[in-house]
């Protein structure tokens, strides 16, 4: 599977650019999902950089094999979780103990690359030490701008607020420091008249 | 270019090479705030030149009593720091420009590490000034030659993270131990010889350090170099540029009408645009990037210079 090509939109819609190596810098690794190949494939570009990583592994569906995989990529430090909200812990304290020079490398959904590089941007990380990469789905984090409630996973547009109800019109605008795109009210004018929900692509 | 005419209420010797000097308001009028890093552009009437230098404020930004500059006497120099060693006297009144921070703090860092290189120390001063008041965690690191020579001693508060490397005493500075291990979100700011910046740069980018938190500030008299000749396109006429003169200088002394700044490559306010080039600018400024310099499209003439056939600028 490749990396997702993204269709141009707004400057704030991130794109993410893929997982170059840095060499032996020490760096943080977190990967989700069918992202693991991506950590995968960065090592093979380049084993070194696997030296001094610490690395953060969500299975997420993907297959069995790809766990031990990984941890016989020989990272410095390997730690396996169940979920985002699971490694977030961990993921803070070894971000509290990184210094300048630490590179960060993310791949998996959208949700969750937004999600450590908001953690990582909070905990004083420059953006250009991040590398990201998307693979997997296209679902969104969006948060309700009249509400302010996060929805997790939202694959349509429009589609309603898991907080408040409202038909959110998912925009391609996009919060670096909440990690999550912007959702407005769809029928605010004509209430009850909500467009057929579209499936969220790339 | 907003100035005020003021008067030298001081002029001191720090060590045989820098001299202190202390601008206050004739009326004792309240000077506008700063911020550190903020410089001044002295003018110097000296007979029939008027030459401006830029210097860094040393005094506390939240002082509005007067400004004080530190200026090193370079012999070799174009004579700016010459007239203010010899020549300025307290009493005397010059006419000196608002505060302009080029090399400003950046206040989103969760801490600052500066690393000055001999008379680099001036814009740290008034910026540790800054970082005592607002509290916020920061470590200097100053290198002079001996300790006779290093006026920011006589300048800088005595603290357990500001660091004095003296070369005599076998002192070094050790930049890569500098810059390993500082937390997430340190900014470095190196003001100093451009052999330091350099070094800055290079040990920076070795550790990996993004280069959006590695600033600097190098304030570079215009470079002396051969005469040459310049068309000013919308009068037609033609001006000499001498040897030890700037481009921006003889556009003065020919009357034409040029905005500027910082007077040393760094601001881009005296950017012109190229219109022919028959030869080869030398770019001295930090202003255009690489690319828009080899385009030989735009020149900064407050540092840059040209060699070849002919050069008509927009002016």
């Amino acid at each position: 599977m490749r990396a997702t090509e993204f269709s141009p939109s707004i400057p704030s819609r991130p794109v993410y650019g893929g997982l170059r190596p840095h060499g032996a810098l020490a760096s943080l690794m977190l990967a989700e999902g069918t992202g693991g190949e991506a950590l995968a494939a960065l090592a093979r570009a380049d084993p070194s950089v696997m030296r001094q990583a610490q690395l953060f592994w969500i299975p997420a569906g993907a297959g069995p094999e790809l766990g031990p995989r990984l941890r016989a990529l020989g990272p410095a430090g390997y730690v396996e979780g169940p979920s985002w909200a699971a490694l977030r812990p961990r993921f803070a304290r070894a971000l509290a103990e990184a210094h300048m020079g630490t590179r960060l490398y993310l791949a998996g959904g959208e949700g969750l690359i937004g999600q450590a590089m908001a953690e990582a941007l909070a905990a004083g990380m420059p953006l250009e030490a991040i590398d990201a990469e998307h693979r997997g789905g296209f679902a969104r984090r969006v948060q309700c701008v009249h509400c302010k409630g996060i929805t997790e996973n939202v694959a349509t547009d429009p589609f309603a607020c898991s907080h408040c109800g409202l038909n959110l019109f998912v925009r391609d605008h996009y919060s670096r420091r909440i990690g999550a795109f912007q959702g407005v009210c769809v029928d605010a004018e004509t209430p009850g008249q909500v467009p057929e929900p579209q499936e969220i692509k790339p | 270019m907003t100035s005020l005419m003021l008067r030298v209420a001081a002029a001191e010797p720090l060590t045989p090479l820098v001299k202190r000097f202390r601008f206050e308001h004739p009326q004792g009028a309240a000077l506008p705030l700063f911020s550190g890093g903020a410089h001044v552009v002295v003018e110097m009437p000296d007979g029939e030149v008027l030459r401006r230098n830029a210097y860094s404020l040393i005094s506390d930004p939240q002082d509005g009593s007067g400004y004080e500059i530190a200026v090193r006497r370079e012999d070799g120099g174009r004579g700016g720091s010459r007239f203010m060693h010899g020549r300025v006297r307290a009493g005397d009144l010059l006419r000196v420009s608002l505060p302009l921070n080029l090399f400003a703090l950046d206040l989103r860092a969760r801490k600052h590490v500066l690393i000055a290189g001999g008379i680099g120390i001036t814009p740290f001063v008034a910026q540790v000034r800054q970082l005592l008041r607002m509290q916020l965690p920061f470590e200097l690191h100053y290198a002079a030659r001996s300790r006779a020579e290093a006026a920011g001693l006589k300048l800088l508060p005595e603290a357990p993270h500001i660091h004095a490397h003296i070369s005599e005493e076998g002192n070094r500075m050790d930049l890569g131990a500098i810059l390993s291990g500082q937390p997430l979100g340190t900014h470095v700011y190196t003001c100093g010889p451009e052999g330091l910046i350099g070094a800055v740069a290079e040990a920076g980018a070795r550790l990996g350090w993004p280069q959006t938190a590695l600033h600097s500030e190098v304030f570079q008299a215009p470079p002396p170099g051969r005469p040459f000749a310049v068309v000013l396109a919308r009068s037609g006429r033609t001006i000499a540029v001498g040897a030890h003169q700037s481009l921006l200088e003889a556009l003065e002394a020919a009357g034409a009408e040029i905005d500027w700044s910082c007077r040393g490559g760094a601001c881009g306010r005296c950017e012109t645009r190229v219109l022919s080039c028959h030869g080869r600018i030398e770019h001295h400024d930090h202003w255009l990037s690489e690319d828009e310099q080899s385009a030989q499209t735009r020149i900064m003439p407050c540092v840059s210079r040209f060699r070849g056939e002919t050069l008509i600028i927009d002016r």
